[in-house]
């Protein structure tokens, strides 16, 4: 629908009289180069900022990643690949990887259905329904550090919150050390987790179910559909394209996170809340390892890229398809 | 029959509150433990540490609010948040305008650059935005944090600003044309006043952003005078770790503004969010 606006890209925005017949060539190629000066002149400053600050910035790391650096002059030590094949070798690393993957299962297989179970119960007519809304997206706008201290307190062996609430209620067999137990210190990071984000991935669903047009469930119901049925077979359908961008932002997420496991574990007990982002923290800021560090960001941006592309290509590929599709029907 | 699909229904109602009634005490719960213990000693929240105060404590709140520690991190949380905003906002919103009105060679390629970004954490590119930024002198200076977060908010904002103003009739510009406009005088007098609602939707996420942004500020800010609110809390968190009540209050203090900033303009929030979403 929008294209509509957009000057085809052959003709190019033709406003004005037309020049005379004589002149129409040259005047044309004239006003086409200064159109294109306009168009780019409007993208110089987005161009610099991003170029300076985002494109730079990862290309010197992959630079950096050939070198074994403390950070401090040019780098100048060369050693080739030594730094990526550190990185198999390094069981943190390694491990930050399985931690990564476990988040993502943890949160396909619990937050997100949550999150839409939540998104259909709230989609309904019902009374506090903007409260519940309201209440359940709050976490999502506080700031993830400040998030990580409260339930770093909250989950305080002995003293803190939940134990003194499991013990009260006769279920100390629940509690435990939390943050500071191997075992459960992901179980707990997780949950706190889910506790900021689900409200988000909820809201994101309900922005989705909004678009399903009531005659489809209502057409279902009439042909005999119970709930389950029309929930299956009509609005989750439709609700997929909502879903593939969730999922994605969500395995991105947890790639990405840092703030959270900073503030409440910095990576303990003994690396085993470890994220990618950590561990580059730790050799890049603490212990002067620049190259290395730099290689984990390449790692961090390698899969990144892989799991965007192949997410583009094999998942999204079919929304994009539709968009273009749609848009170049209403543009006709 | 009808008394009974009657009372099944309300049975069904039923249930489903009693759900979000339980899901909202967990949503809950742990803001108002942590406003309640606010209101405690620390020797109070060692012996009782579930029910209300005995005694309603008020100094820990307001020895915080007392302290021009507090507010110098609010104060500084608050320049970055609109210094970052503004830039990021002017910048994208002329891109962006570019990507929607005009059709120049490259425009899909750069297109696609910006959108890329999107893809990548920040977290990647940290380290050597920190030594960049140290090359450049810009630690410990705001704008160390501002101009990183301007850019890193661009792909975003560009997407959702170009989805806009591709809504705006075309025939407005050749109206405008037609009176003398030249492109940027559109842009200026016509398109933006016209964009208010997204570029109010945009500014919101980009305040937002900035406004929880730890590891940038944690990187750039070694020297206190700068430090945002989420490093602010940190510190102290570190600094009175054996005094609970005391943090409990700095940290309800500190989630304040943004819960005030939501309630408010909760509507371009999401409305951003799920923009950003679908369109990204």
């Amino acid at each position: 629908m929008t294209s509509t606006f957009l000057p085809s890209k052959q003709s190019g925005p033709d406003t004005g009289p037309p020049p005379p017949v004589a002149d129409r060539g040259r005047g044309r190629a004239r006003r086409r180069t200064l159109n294109w000066l306009t168009a780019t002149g409007f993208q110089l400053p987005a161009l610099v900022l991003f170029i300076g600050l985002v494109l730079l910035p990862m290309l010197f790391a992959l630079y950096a990643a050939f070198f074994r650096w403390g950070g401090f002059g040019m780098p100048s030590d060369y050693v080739g690949g030594e730094n990526f094949t550190r990185l198999f070798q390094d069981e943190v690393f390694l491990g930050d990887l399985w931690r990564c993957l476990v988040l993502v299962v943890l949160s396909l297989a619990l937050q997100l259905p949550f999150a839409l179970a939540m998104a259909v119960l709230l989609n309904q007519r019902m009374r506090g329904r903007a409260v519940y809304r309201m209440l359940f997206f709050a976490p999502y706008v506080l700031s993830e550090a400040i998030t990580g201290i409260l339930f770093g307190m909250i989950f305080a062996p002995d003293d803190g919150f939940a134990d003194q609430v499991l013990g009260r209620i006769g279920l100390e067999g629940l509690g435990g050390e939390w943050f500071a137990d191997p075992s459960t210190v992901m179980a707990t990071l997780f949950l706190v987790m889910m506790w900021k984000y689900f409200g988000f991935h909820m809201m994101l669903y309900l922005a989705g179910l909004q678009a399903v047009p009531k005659e489809l469930t209502e057409a279902a119901l009439i042909d005999g559909a119970g709930p389950w049925q029309r929930f299956r077979n009509v609005t989750l359908p439709l609700l997929a394209p909502t879903l593939r961008i969730s999922v994605f932002l969500s395995v991105i997420g947890s790639i990405q996170l840092f703030d959270l496991v900073w503030v409440t574990t910095a990576g303990g007990p003994d690396h085993h809340s470890e994220t990618m982002a950590v561990t580059m923290f730790q050799y890049g800021f603490k212990r002067y390892q620049v190259g290395y560090a730099s290689a984990i960001s390449v790692a961090m941006f390698a899969i990144s890229l892989v799991f965007a592309l192949a997410y583009q290509r094999f998942v999204l590929r079919r929304d994009l398809e539709g968009a273009t599709t749609t848009m170049r029907g209403d543009g006709k | 029959m009808t008394v009974s699909r009657k009372t099944r229904g309300g049975g069904k109602l039923w249930s489903l509150h009693l759900v979000l009634v339980v899901v909202g005490a967990v949503m809950a719960v742990p803001l108002l433990y942590a406003a309640l213990s606010g209101f405690k000693s620390t020797d109070e929240l060692s012996r009782n540490p579930v029910g209300l105060p005995e005694s309603w404590v008020t100094s820990n709140y307001t020895g915080i609010l007392a302290s021009g520690d507090f507010w110098r991190l609010i104060g500084n949380s608050t320049l970055i948040a609109v210094g970052t905003t503004v830039l990021v906002v002017a910048v994208s919103a002329l891109s962006a305008f570019s990507f929607a009105r005009f059709a120049f060679r490259g425009r899909e390629l750069l297109f696609t650059l910006f959108t890329m970004g999107l893809m990548f954490p920040f977290a990647v590119a940290a380290l050597p935005l920190f030594l960049l930024l140290r090359s450049l002198g810009l630690l410990d200076n705001p704008l160390g944090v501002i101009l990183p977060q301007a850019a890193f908010g661009l792909p975003m904002t560009i997407i959702i600003l170009r989805g806009f103003f591709r809504q705006i009739p075309g025939e407005l510009e050749e109206a405008a044309t037609l009176d003398g406009c030249g492109p940027f005088g559109f842009f200026w007098r016509v398109l933006l006043p016209m964009a208010r609602p997204a570029l109010g939707t945009v500014s919101v996420l980009a305040v937002v952003t900035s406004w929880n942004n730890f590891f940038l500020p944690l990187l750039v800010f070694t020297d206190a005078t700068w430090w945002t609110l989420p490093i602010g809390v940190q510190q102290f968190q570190g600094q009175y770790s054996a005094d609970y009540a005391k943090v409990f209050a700095y940290l309800v203090l500190a989630m304040v503004p943004a819960l005030a900033f939501y309630s408010v303009a909760e509507r371009q929030l999401v409305g951003g969010l799920t923009a950003g979403a679908t369109k990204g």
